[in-house]
């Protein structure tokens, strides 16, 4: 049976009427037409799906709405636009990381959780942190780039 | 957000090109809105018809000044679209920005052949460049004949034409053409696809003018990705859409002989569609249908598992009878000369199946109104798909659209094609807009394979440890049991489940090397598909098809017969290979890794971790490649770290280097990858790779720490590819760095921790 939930998506309260297992992903891709994240494995496997639940990166594919609770939920767009970017989509811009790009919130969202707690990482520490999410395309080596390049900005 | 709301959202392209009106053949005027006009503008006769003979088919002035080219082609995430642009804006003498690239629109653009064959630069490049070239060509002698000038006197910069004589004389493309299309006929070749040529009757520049081509232009599609304002084919929707999911067997082969609809009853709008082996379900909301895939109670056909145990894929190969069989290169006698032979070194490898496993599975969307059908799907092959759907709807081809917009990741034939024939029959059953996107273990478990295969490869010494004879024959499953795109329902699992059999096609490949052995034979032969229809384990082009493992194959065997005779891998290569950017490319990569020249395995083997560098070069259809791998091997655990490579790089004319490195890079990380990690398991009834944990791939903590790239630049040469080359060489650099480390050789791919434990005890 379905129910309202209020979703605090990117500072912003959304009422959604949807089944209480119905996994968050497709409440923010469908009810709220946000466009991000997507859709890669439904099973918590690759992170394609990765928005922040009160900060902490999560994968929205197997979080039911009745998890979600008060929580406030941040997207790859409410971490940072055009005019105020976050440093990590600076970097990935200049560092011209994506190919196909499905995976960008993945990666983004979890190196953005990780260098927001940990300043001046080691590489070691990155790639420990940013281990399981995957890129199909292979863009690895330009990823750790740019999440040094935000590392620097962010130390 | 939904930009696909409805078709007059078509507009966003006439916004993107600057508000101008992209009009009418020369001389007859009639004013049009916008970019989707030009098919109303074809079917009242006042555009040239969208044919490959028709330089407006190619390249468009808008009102502004600004360039359309549309391309029958597409970029998948190699930064394509900007080498494109910088082509057309060299030849057209407009800056970079004024070039807007639309790509992979039936309605707007010939068929170029698709993503295909890394042929987007070396054929799609080729035939944008001339006819760019033969717009300017066009451009130049109406200004001449505008300001009363000779053609010969013109000059053009930034799209502003003047007589170099009189500078007051000066008109603009804007002036002469804005808004208006060339009625210009292009002297086409005959040829679709990836062969289509087309040029007009200009030359187009000579290397050393160029100012853009060469430059190391940004992609524009970073940003719009990393600020989420750029869709997918998954985001896009259109009023009324519903969501599809498809139901698949759990036993390959069989078909559903009982479905119980009341089964999903209580889910609101669900709607079954079956028909024959055809079976998925529609809903309202995603969620839903979903729910309705997962609750649908079914009852399959009894069939005999149809494929062997997998620990027996090899013997299954080597004994399954030949289907086709053909000799692509030879020379001498080898068979005589071997007979002669003072030492005979023979060596045999294996490859197993791979999976495409994009980063999210297939997803199109189709919507049939009013007797017209559009898709939007992540496809390679747009054209192709268009008519695959053509003939699954049996309707004409000019009412079906196919709208090309960038899926979940592409490396060949992968299941995108599959998606959008599927949803096309979902949307003509319910009579609705239909949105389908698989599951990851249909994505992973159902899209067509890289092919298994084995090889075996001898080489025939005399005494002086001189290769007087070798030959190189694989047997293999075909590379393409299906097509390398959906075009024909026997080429797509909708055909297949609703009764058509596959129409195997016979293919496989031999090295591309320029080994000058005396006497040389390079062979393949094909065995029969496992499964006539709707087979998981059916085949089609998976990244540099057949590629990766042929190469494994004999640039593993080229290294054993170098240890054979005591020779440094690379000082006995340039025993035998003359073609000089061959050549050349070896020894870039040998200079830039600081090679040490000396025989393999090293002499140090006995540690418990330890080191080794191997080599290896392919060419591919004009293009070669060195890699050096450096990798580290824990013997404890079997574990390898391919932690640094070296790649020399030659595909003639560099058009955009800072593109071409990142390309490169992908390139190897997907090698390694495929090299260590991957390998599609099954039992006799179905695949069991069907997700992350099932099908890994390489992780962030075991990428190479390095890979270094050397770009050779031919200006003076057409360009070549570069999406697949690069992938080619990697597993045979990777092994014959594991035995440089070891001296022990593994012929068998994936290099899996278990694996290489047990060749290392």
């Amino acid at each position: 049976m379905s129910q309202k939930f209020i979703l605090n998506v990117n500072g912003k309260a959304h009422t959604v009427d949807a089944d209480p297992d119905m996994p968050l992903l497709y409440a923010l891709r469908n009810d709220l037409g946000l466009n991000n994240p997507h859709f890669g494995c439904g099973v918590a496997q690759c992170g394609a799906c990765a928005v922040h639940l009160d900060g902490r990166p999560i994968n929205s594919c197997v979080t039911p709405l009745s998890a979600v609770g008060n929580a406030k939920i941040t997207t790859l767009a409410g971490l940072g636009t055009p005019e105020k970017p976050h440093p990590l989509q600076t970097a990935y811009i200049e560092e011209q990381v994506p190919q196909c790009g499905y995976c960008i919130n993945g990666w983004i969202m979890t190196a953005a959780a990780f260098l927001r707690d940990n300043k001046k990482p080691s590489e070691a520490e990155i790639k420990e942190a940013l281990s399981g999410v995957k890129c199909r395309c292979g863009t690895h080596i330009s990823i750790l780039k740019a999440v040094k390049r935000a590392a620097a900005m962010m130390g | 957000m939904t930009k696909f709301e409805n078709k007059a959202s078509f507009t966003r392209r006439s916004v993107l090109l600057g508000g101008g009106a992209l009009v009418v053949s020369v001389g007859a005027a009639v004013s049009l809105d916008t970019v989707l006009s030009i098919q109303q503008a074809g079917a009242q006769g006042a555009k040239p018809p969208l044919t490959p003979d028709q330089l407006s088919s190619y390249i468009a002035v808008n009102a502004d000044g600004s360039v359309s080219a549309f391309f029958g082609k597409m970029d998948m995430g190699h930064g394509l679209r900007v080498a494109i642009a910088q082509m057309v804006a060299e030849e057209l003498d407009v800056p970079f920005k004024a070039v807007k690239v639309f790509m992979g629109d039936t309605a707007t653009s010939v068929n170029q052949g698709g993503a295909s064959g890394s042929t987007g630069i070396h054929f799609g490049g080729k035939q944008m460049r001339m006819a760019a070239a033969e717009a300017r060509r066009v451009l130049i002698e109406m200004a001449a004949a505008k300001l009363d000038a000779a053609a010969a006197n013109m000059i053009v910069v930034n799209g502003v034409v003047s007589d170099a004589f009189n500078r007051d004389k000066t008109t603009s493309y804007a002036e002469l053409i804005g808004g208006k299309y060339f009625n210009v006929q292009l002297d086409w070749n005959k040829k679709l696809g990836n062969e289509l040529y087309a040029p007009g009757k200009a030359q187009p520049k000579k290397p050393s003018e160029y100012k853009i081509v060469g430059q190391p232009i940004k992609r524009e599609d970073v940003a719009p990705k990393v600020f989420c304002q750029e869709d997918f084919c998954t985001d896009i929707k259109v009023p009324g859409m519903v969501h599809g999911r498809m139901i698949r067997p759990a036993v390959a082969g069989a078909v559903p002989v009982k479905v119980d609809e009341a089964s999903i009853k209580d889910i609101p709008g669900a709607q079954v569609v079956w028909d024959k082996g055809f079976l998925g379900v529609v809903a309202d909301k995603e969620w839903d249908a979903i729910k309705a895939a997962q609750k649908l109670r079914v009852e399959w056909s009894q069939v005999v598992p149809p494929f062997p145990n997998q620990a027996s894929l090899y013997d299954h190969i080597r004994k399954a009878p030949v289907r086709k069989s053909e000799v692509e290169q030879q020379n001498g006698n080898v068979e005589e000369v071997f007979k002669t032979a003072a030492r005979v070194i023979e060596a045999e490898y294996e490859w197993p199946f791979q999976s495409h496993s994009s980063m999210g599975p297939a997803c199109a969307l189709v919507e049939i109104k009013d007797g017209e059908v559009t898709c939007w799907s992540g496809t390679q092959k747009s054209h192709f798909v268009q008519q695959g759907l053509a003939l699954t709807l049996n309707v004409p081809l000019d009412k079906v659209r196919v709208i090309w917009a960038m899926g979940p990741g592409s490396y060949g034939r992968n299941d995108a094609d599959d998606c959008a024939m599927d949803a096309a029959v979902l949307a003509k059953a319910v009579a609705k807009p239909v949105r389908l996107q698989y599951t990851r273990e249909q994505g992973t478990g159902w899209d067509p394979k890289g092919p298994a295969s084995t090889h075996k490869a001898r080489a025939a010494l005399d005494v002086a440890g001189k290769v007087i004879a070798y030959e190189f024959s694989s047997k293999a499953f075909s590379r393409v049991d299906v097509n390398t795109n959906g075009g024909h329902p026997w080429d797509t699992l909708a055909g297949h489940t609703m009764g058509v059999a596959l129409k195997s096609g016979d293919g496989f490949g031999v090295p591309a090397e320029s080994y000058a052995f005396d006497n040389k034979k390079l062979s393949w032969e094909t065995i029969p598909p496992l499964l006539d229809r709707s087979s998981p384990l059916r085949s089609a082009h998976l990244r540099d098809p057949v590629g990766p493992q042929i190469h494994f194959a004999s640039e593993s065997f080229i290294d054993e017969v170098a240890a054979a005779v005591g020779a440094d891998p690379i000082e006995f290569r340039l025993r035998y290979i003359k073609e000089p950017r061959d050549v050349a490319v070896i020894k870039a990569a040998a200079e830039k890794a600081q090679w040490d020249a000396r025989p393999s395995p090293r002499r140090d083997q006995s540690a418990g971790k330890v080191s080794g560098r191997g080599i290896a070069y392919a060419q591919r259809n004009g293009t070669r490649v060195a890699i050096i791998a450096e990798v580290d091997i824990d013997r404890s655990t079997g574990k390898i770290w391919a932690r640094k490579f070296t790649v020399a790089h030659d595909c003639g004319q560099i058009i955009n280097p800072d593109g071409l490195v990142k390309c490169i890079e992908g390139n190897i990380v997907q090698g390694v990858s495929r090299t260590l990690c991957e390998e599609v398991t099954f039992d006799n009834k179905m695949v069991t790779s069907i997700d992350w944990k099932t099908y890994p791939i390489l992780d962030i903590t075991e990428t190479p720490a390095q890979v270094n790239v050397v770009l050779i630049n031919h200006p003076e040469l057409p360009p070549t590819g570069a999406g697949e080359p690069s992938i080619r060489p990697v597993a045979a650099a990777i092994a014959n760095a594991i035995f440089d480390a070891t001296g022990v050789r593994i012929r068998r791919v994936p290099f899996s921790p278990d694996r290489v434990k047990q060749a290392l005890s």
